[in-house]
């Protein structure tokens, strides 16, 4: 029972890592009508680069966001304006082609720099932990969760508060509409896009912390979060949130209960259930028109 | 039936031959192990994305885990080799249909979840459908050999000569997936895939099944490239799960249709004939490095931004505007030749 409680806690700590980089995600596609398939890529180049600043600058990981994830939301601008912004016939489709080659891209600039070796991202809460009734956390996870909801909140407040993150929700519900009354789609497009990797940096730092990657790790990561929003609903912010708790913590449930190295198959047996259930996922909406 | 028309059929009928007499005789005309083993892979892909097409194509549903019915194909054969103790030899491609059948059941199965969703979030199920596999043949040890991988029995033939069986078996499964996509292409069924591609709501109003065509679509294209993954398998005699069922491998021939033309019967041929043996040179030159990957997805942002409707496409809007701007009567024909 402990352990499962444990695996619980744990689930909940590490969704909501797994909420930030997968609204990052839906944000994407709620803007631009584009899967990034490029986001696993994303977060382990963010993983990479908290590495190279920690490292050479002697930072402590969680402190190099403050270089990562400017950059990556420059870089997310850049790789918009340059990549997806010229589709002009076929979106949607030719998107997901533009971005997997960004993935490919970015895995093999980080292969060339970083060999495919297997790093990890080190500092003193790795390892040390605290006592939470019969169990112990590492500290790192709760770090990790303070973080991840903290940036969400920003995410959310600037997006329901602000002028700008209104204009980014009137494109998520009609594009045409928001073009009409004068919003600069592009702009929110791009500016989207570079957020979605701002928290693809933040999400890379503690994924790089609680697991050694390598520049292949971004397909595993991909598949999950692309489950993830299509459980909680494609283009949904709360959606892709409360998806990701629930796969997490079904992940790391199933994890204790049955075995670790089927733990990752709860995702698609959760998948199956929603495709048979809800095919829209908890918060899409069905449309008529081909989404 | 005008002049033109008729010549314009005798051109296309010729060139198809020539093109099949040549790719017959390949092995004969360069019989070096280096030529036909890029001749094998080439023909692979003719007929992957021959494949692809039918389904991503025509109907307009872009599967990106197309490599996981690759690996099945794969994997069935391979595990029938071992259980039924088949020998070495010629008796394996006997067995392709049936890794080919196995690989239809599993895409009925597939298929009947996966399109329940359209567009963007059917993208997104096939991606996770493939993952599902690859984690299957992986954790399901006693029956796959987990990521100790799987041996097919070594074929007996060697030296100049090896490749060549190879070479007819993907040659054979490329014809087969042509002739299924020509037949299709020209069939009520073929017209309801491309309904459903321009409007699959229309589509179902005017009285297209769109279900039971999609999912047979979807089982056809399948059934094909599962084929084609029996025999990769046999030819590199070693698999394991995250080398057959890698999804590089399914990109790739999505890459190549729309680089030849998505939807065009003779487009992902084109795209596979331009595209193989550059993955191959690349790979051959900077394998060694990870650049390989680079430069790779380099040749993917070209191929989608500066050609994103296909070579078969744009070359034929460039004869048709020729066409009309030289007489008016003649674009008639061009138009019915061309598709």
């Amino acid at each position: 029972m402990t352990l499962v409680l444990e695996a619980a806690v744990l689930g909940v700590l590490t969704g909501g890592v797994y909420a930030l980089m997968a609204s990052g995600l839906t944000l994407i596609f709620g803007v631009m009508r584009i899967i990034n398939v490029g986001h696993g890529a994303l977060v382990v180049l963010g993983a990479y680069l908290s590495f190279a600043a920690s490292r050479s600058l002697g930072l402590d990981p969680f402190a190099t966001l403050v270089i990562t994830m400017p950059v990556m939301f420059l870089l997310g601008v850049l790789l918009q304006t340059v990549f997806i912004r010229p589709l002009k016939t076929d979106r949607e489709a030719l998107s997901v082609l533009v971005t997997y080659a960004i993935a490919l891209g970015i895995e093999g600039l980080l292969g060339y720099f970083f060999t495919a070796n297997y790093r990890q991202l080190h500092a003193w809460y790795d390892t040390a932990s605290f006592p939470v009734g019969d169990f112990r956390v590492t500290y790192v996870y709760l770090f990790g969760f303070v973080l991840c909801l903290a940036i969400l909140g920003a995410m959310f407040l600037f997006l329901y508060r602000t002028t700008f993150g209104a204009s980014i929700r009137a494109t998520m519900l009609n594009r045409t509409a928001a073009q009409l009354i004068g919003i600069d789609v592009d702009r929110v497009a791009a500016v989207a896009f570079g957020i979605g990797m701002a928290t693809a940096a933040a999400g890379g730092v503690v994924f790089g912390i609680t697991n050694a990657f390598n520049p292949g790790s971004h397909y595993d990561l991909i598949s999950r979060l692309l489950t993830i929003i299509v459980l909680g609903g494609l283009g949904s912010l709360r959606g892709a949130v409360i998806a990701a708790l629930i796969m997490l913590v079904s992940e790391d449930i199933t994890s204790v209960v049955i075995s670790p190295v089927w733990a990752s198959f709860t995702f698609f047996v959760i998948l199956i259930a929603v495709l048979i259930v809800r095919p829209q996922g908890l918060y899409g909406v069905r449309v008529r028109e081909r989404l | 039936m005008s002049a033109l028309l008729r010549q314009s059929r005798v051109l296309k009928l010729g060139g198809i031959i020539a093109v099949f007499a040549v790719a017959l005789a390949l092995p004969a005309i360069s019989p070096d192990p280096a030529t036909t083993n890029i001749a094998v892979f080439t023909m692979m892909y003719v007929g992957l994305a021959t494949a692809w097409n039918i389904m991503g194509g025509y109907t307009g549903y872009i599967s990106l885990g197309h490599a996981g019915f690759f690996g099945f194909g794969s994997y069935t054969l391979g595990l029938l080799l071992a259980h039924l103790g088949v020998a070495a030899g010629y008796t394996p491609f006997l067995l392709v249909p049936v890794a080919g059948l196995g690989t239809a059941v599993l895409a009925v199965a597939i298929g009947w979840f996966a399109l329940r969703t359209r567009a963007a979030t059917f993208v997104i199920v096939t991606i996770a459908f493939m993952f599902m596999l690859q984690l299957l043949a992986e954790n399901l040890v006693g029956l796959t050999g987990g990521g100790g991988g799987l041996s097919f029995p070594v074929p007996p033939w060697g030296g100049d000569y090896f490749n060549t069986p190879y070479y007819y078996a993907m040659l054979a499964l490329a014809t087969l997936a042509l002739a299924v996509s020509w037949r299709i292409r020209r069939s009520k069924f073929g017209l309801g895939l491309l309904a459903i591609r321009d409007d699959e709501d229309k589509a179902l109003a005017v009285g297209v099944p769109t279900r039971a065509f999609k999912l047979t679509a979807f089982v056809v294209s399948a059934a094909l490239v599962g084929m084609i993954g029996a025999v990769y398998g046999y030819y590199v005699t070693y698999i394991y799960p995250q080398f057959v069922i890698d999804p590089l491998i399914g990109i790739s021939m999505v890459l190549m249709v729309f680089l030849g033309g998505l939807g065009t019967l003779s487009g992902p041929v084109l795209g596979a004939l331009i595209l193989e043996p550059t993955q191959l040179w690349l790979a051959y030159n900077f394998g060694a490095t990870r650049l390989y990957l680079v430069l790779y997805a380099g040749v993917f942002l070209g191929v989608i931004l500066l050609l994103p409707r296909g070579i078969v496409p744009s070359v034929m809007e460039l004869i048709e505007r020729r066409r009309a701007r030289a007489g008016p009567s003649a674009s008639t024909p061009a138009k019915v030749a061309a598709r």
